[in-house]
């Protein structure tokens, strides 16, 4: 059978959720180990079904692909369509890859109500690729705010001393930014069809399309443009988070199982800067295009990257420097985001994948010394070095890979990044880069207080080292980082054609990357 | 008046089912308190034959159902839709009181035939197109409630609720009548279309507009409405749960059909007076019975300003009225409401083996050990009461928020999203007890028949959330014409 007569993105998104169902009614609660194993090979099952994808996608091609219809909720205008391009391609695969991960690695991290754990796990593994799939947006509404639930429950039921009022801060100010996003879509579906508020419809037929509401979108009045931009932000800066909205994460993130905490920052904070990436930007050109909206956006992000980086410098606690690191990171992808040229865009997207990669990889690592020690203060390590040399390289890696150090991702998305800001505004780029300095300086002194020294502490004394499993969630993440640090060029292939679109749709240049740098030297040669 | 051979086959189910009361009541006397079950499971029966032949009155051709008995009473797709809901809602009221009627140590007949005798009043309302065949059918219906709020008649918190329900509810009575006595006066006309035609004719003045805002003020207090809304969460609180499940569901069901057929047939014309204040209540309402339902460590009285926020949104829709959301979104609404909340009560039932057992948020601690299933259908309905999709909650909210964004009402969707988002954390208050506290007792067992009434809800809930294609059809449906 073709790949063409499967719904592949169905298939790839369900898997998970009809796997949590087997565990529902067929494990009883006491075969933990069973229920370990099969959770695994579901997620498992789920990362290889989302491979073909990668490898059948069609790089050369504008619009979406492995499209799939059916019809839902007509009376509405509701439809059940799924689609990809190539941003939602890689944003699925880092989904699949994380998730099977995050599985993987909580075999010793939970010890009771294992199997509401990874029934858990799975939902919202559904939930998530469900959300990169939609091209309708009613059903992608769906898949956005359902997902805040199984994120609840686990930081709820499994998370740390605060968990209770991590879970519902999260849920909260999650949940008031979408609602407001769905007002803005309610508007964008009335001015589609019979209009509203003294603005006259175009009277199409009733649609939530992604596809021919941003058509619809991008002509209308700026001023109407302006209001539902700012109806989405709200949805989308919470998520990211954006300064000064950010203040939910450091609790959910620190609160958070580590299982939970990989899935927050690697892929739940990627929906917003995807939504703003899917939606503002090419629904709303001319509103990003007025002046204060823009400068507002970057101000947000450069003030998210120094702010940031400046409180996580200060942290006590592994867990939390390494959630407020985020909001730094996220800082540098909207960043780029709002340069609004290839360069920022494609960096802003491949930052998303590679801070999964990273940040998800320091989660996993502060999970397992805190598995061993039950304390996540910097102050009771030191000197972990000698006890878990392992340990401390696969710590390294990470670190360095989260700073931007060439030949590892996070420097690809960073440069690509920095080279956008540059091209719209030296100061952008400038103000940005004390943000790479700033985070250079927050790793590099926690890796000297935690691993190097003496064991000053005597409980460090006998802590064992990686096991096998250990080792195996954390391997394929440094396989990652080299991939995307030595030979990114697959990822911008891929992101090369959607992101073209957009940029075009927000009139920016559509050159790509080493295009530019040589169009920049043209100008600099053309004598200013 | 000569009243047709067909005309009271058209009324056959409101016919039987006050014949079935009457039975019952008389029955009630043969039967002693141990096999009073079985009266329970003849009144549902009762209510199931009213739901037939009430499919044979729908099944009619549509000029034999005009208005009959003299004009005061219509059998459109409105009123057939809130016939059948509310015929629901007493047969899980009944579901829902057997086990919990058996254990309390009163007689169960009267309780079961007050219920079918409020459920004569309702359908007659729901029907009427008449002020005064709407006022009678109201007050009946209210007295029927006002018995039923003390049916735990040696508790001082139920007898204290019924006594506060009459008095409260005599004083709206008597506005509304006020209201309904200047209408009259006026024009002399108390049929509703009457009404319209004669104000097509007339200029705006004072009076219409006090009768009006006086109508207004009566049917706003039997939806719960602030400011008309004190009453609620003290007789919540104190009707036995059932009794309060069906409180928060059928009566203001009745007074949702009553409120937007009176405003849209009889009252558009002044649509500019009454609007404003309509929307003000209902941002006094969201925000209000939100806000009030964060304080709240007994589950009845949140659950009751739950319902107060709930009845605030519902009025987006008749704010919307003239659009194509707002009528078809209060149906929408309304059977998303019914699933939603007498669920959530059901399950408060369900932990209340006896007396006031269980109120306080803190009994719901642990459920999820106690009773897993049970545990995650109450997230079902607290996630649906929240408007988290997929429930029938979020779509029923979505066509409010619709309504009235449409209809010009901004800043209220605004709000009404807000509000939303608010009502998360007292809805999940319950949700992290039963899930994230340890338990506070033996496992539970439910009863049959609550069981049955829960599923209902469940299902309900799953499937206007999930397909809710073919519902909204039948819905549209069953909007009047013109709207």
């Amino acid at each position: 059978m073709h790949l063409d007569q499967i719904p592949i993105l169905s298939v790839v998104t369900y898997i998970p959720i009809a796997g949590a169902i087997v565990l529902i009614f067929f494990f009883p609660k006491e075969r933990t180990g069973a229920i370990q194993s099969f959770a695994t090979v579901v997620a498992g099952l789920d990362f290889v079904a989302s491979l073909p994808l990668w490898f059948a996608f069609d790089r050369g091609k504008a619009g979406y692909q492995f499209v799939e219809r059916a019809s839902w909720i007509p009376s509405l205008g509701v439809e059940y369509q799924f689609g990809i391009d190539g941003i939602s391609l890689v944003l699925i695969l880092l989904t699949t890859f994380i998730g099977f991960i995050a599985v993987y690695c909580s075999y010793t991290a939970i010890a009771e109500r294992q199997k509401e754990y990874y029934v858990l796990l799975l939902l919202l593994q559904t939930f998530m690729i469900g959300t990169f799939c939609c091209l309708d947006f009613f059903l992608f509404y769906v898949f956005w705010e359902v997902m805040l639930v199984p994120m609840y429950f686990l930081i709820g039921v499994w998370g740390g001393e605060r968990r209770l009022y991590a879970a519902i801060k999260f849920f909260l100010y999650t949940l008031a930014g979408s609602v407001l996003m769905l007002l803005g879509v309610i508007a964008l579906y009335f001015y589609n069809t019979t209009g509203f508020l003294g603005y006259k419809g175009l009277g199409h037929p009733a649609t939530f399309s992604i596809e021919k509401l941003t058509a619809v979108a991008a002509g209308m009045p700026v001023e109407l443009q302006i209001w539902i931009f700012f109806a989405l932000f709200f949805s989308f800066a919470i998520k990211v988070p954006m300064f000064p909205f950010h203040t939910w994460l450091p609790d959910a993130h620190t609160e958070a199982p580590t299982a939970g905490s990989v899935i927050l920052a690697a892929i739940l904070l990627k929906m917003g800067t995807y939504g703003f990436v899917r939606f503002s930007l090419p629904m709303f050109p001319e509103a990003i295009r007025t002046g204060w909206v823009i400068g507002l956006m970057v101000t947000l992000a450069i003030v998210g990257i120094i702010y940031g980086a400046m409180v996580t410098l200060v942290q006590k606690d592994m867990k939390k420097l390494v959630a407020y690191s985020s909001v730094s990171h996220l800082g540098f992808v909207m960043l780029g985001v709002f340069a609004l040229n290839m360069a920022g865009l494609q960096g802003g997207i491949l930052q998303m994948v590679n801070h999964g990669i990273s940040t998800g990889a320091l989660f996993l690592l502060v999970g397992i010394v805190y598995e061993r020690r039950h304390t996540r203060m910097i102050a009771e390590y030191g000197g972990l070095a000698r006890q878990m040399p392992i340990y401390a390289t696969y710590f390294m890696v990470m670190a360095l890979s989260s700073m931007g150090l060439p030949m590892l991702n996070g420097f690809v998305g960073e440069f690509a990044i920095l080279q956008g800001a540059f091209a719209k505004s030296f100061w952008w780029a400038f103000s940005a880069s004390t943000g790479i300095v700033l985070g250079a300086a927050y790793l590099l002194w926690l890796y000297q207080r935690v691993f190097f020294g003496e064991i000053t502490n005597p409980a460090n004394a006998k802590l064992p080292d990686l096991s096998l499993r250990e080792q195996l969630t954390l391997a394929p993440l440094v396989v990652a980082a080299f991939w995307i640090g030595l030979y990114p060029k697959p990822f911008f292939e891929v992101l090369r054609v959607p992101s073209e679109n957009i940029v075009r749709a927000v009139g920016g240049h559509t050159v790509t990357p080493p295009a530019l740098a040589q169009e920049r030297a043209m100008h600099a040669g053309s004598g200013r | 008046m000569r009243v047709k051979a067909a005309e009271w086959l058209l009324l056959s189910p409101e016919l039987f089912l006050t014949a079935a009361g009457l039975l019952l009541l008389a029955l009630a006397s043969f039967f002693s308190k141990a096999k009073e079950e079985f009266l329970g499971f003849l009144s549902v029966l009762a209510v199931a034959v009213t739901a037939i032949l009430l499919v044979f009155v729908a099944a009619q051709p549509a000029r034999e159902k005009g208005p009959i008995l003299a004009g005061t009473f219509v059998l459109d797709n409105f009123a057939l839709f809130f016939k059948f809901l509310i015929l629901l809602s007493i047969i899980l009221t009944i579901l829902a009181s057997i086990r919990f009627v058996g254990a309390a140590p009163y007689p169960g007949g009267e309780y079961y035939s007050l219920l079918l005798f409020t459920g004569v009043g309702m359908l007659f309302m729901v029907s009427g197109s008449n002020l005064i065949s709407i006022y009678v059918a109201l007050e009946l219906m209210a007295l029927s409630s006002y018995i039923l709020a003390g049916y735990f008649k040696a508790e001082i918190k139920s007898t204290e609720a019924a006594l506060k329900y009459f008095i409260l509810g005599a004083f709206s009575s008597g506005v509304l009548l006020y209201g309904l006595s200047l209408v009259y006066g006026f024009g002399g006309k108390m049929g509703l279309a009457d009404l319209a035609k004669l104000y097509a004719g007339t200029e705006r003045s004072n009076l219409i507009v006090l009768a009006i805002l006086l109508v207004l003020a009566g049917l706003l207090f039997k939806i719960a409405a602030v400011p008309f809304h004190v009453w609620t969460p003290d007789v919540y609180e104190g009707s036995p749960t059932p009794v309060t499940a069906f409180f928060s569901v059928g009566p203001k069901l009745a007074a949702y059909a009553i409120l937007a057929r009176i405003f849209y047939v009889a009252f558009p014309k002044f649509h500019a007076d009454w609007g404003l204040i309509v929307a003000l209540v209902a941002a006094a309402t969201m925000i209000w019975g939100n806000l009030a339902a964060l304080l709240q460590a007994n589950v009845k009285r949140m659950l009751a300003y739950s319902s107060i926020a709930h009845a605030g949104y519902a009025l987006l829709g008749v704010l919307g009225f003239r659009t194509s959301f707002g009528l078809w979104g209060i149906l929408v609404y309304l059977l998303a409401y019914t699933f939603m909340n007498f669920g959530a009560f059901a399950m408060v039932i369900f932990l209340e083996t006896k007396g006031y057992a269980a109120e306080s948020v803190s009994d719901f601690n642990g459920l999820a050990k106690r009773n897993m299933p049970a545990a995650v259908v109450m997230l079902l309905f607290l996630l649906s009461l929240a408007g988290i999709p997929p429930t029938a909650g979020f779509i029923g909210k979505y066509y409010l928020f619709t309504a009235a964004m449409k209809a010009g009402y901004a800043w209220l969707a605004v709000l009404a999203v807000l509000a939303s988002a608010v009502s998360l954390f007292y809805y999940f208050r319950i949700a992290a007890a039963m899930f994230f506290s340890e338990a506070a007792g033996a496992r539970l067992q439910s009863s049959y028949a609550l069981t049955a009434a829960v599923l209902i809800c469940a299902v309900g809930t799953l499937l206007v959330g999930l397909a809710p294609e073919r519902i909204l059809e039948v819905l549209r449906s069953c909007v009047p014409g013109g709207y």
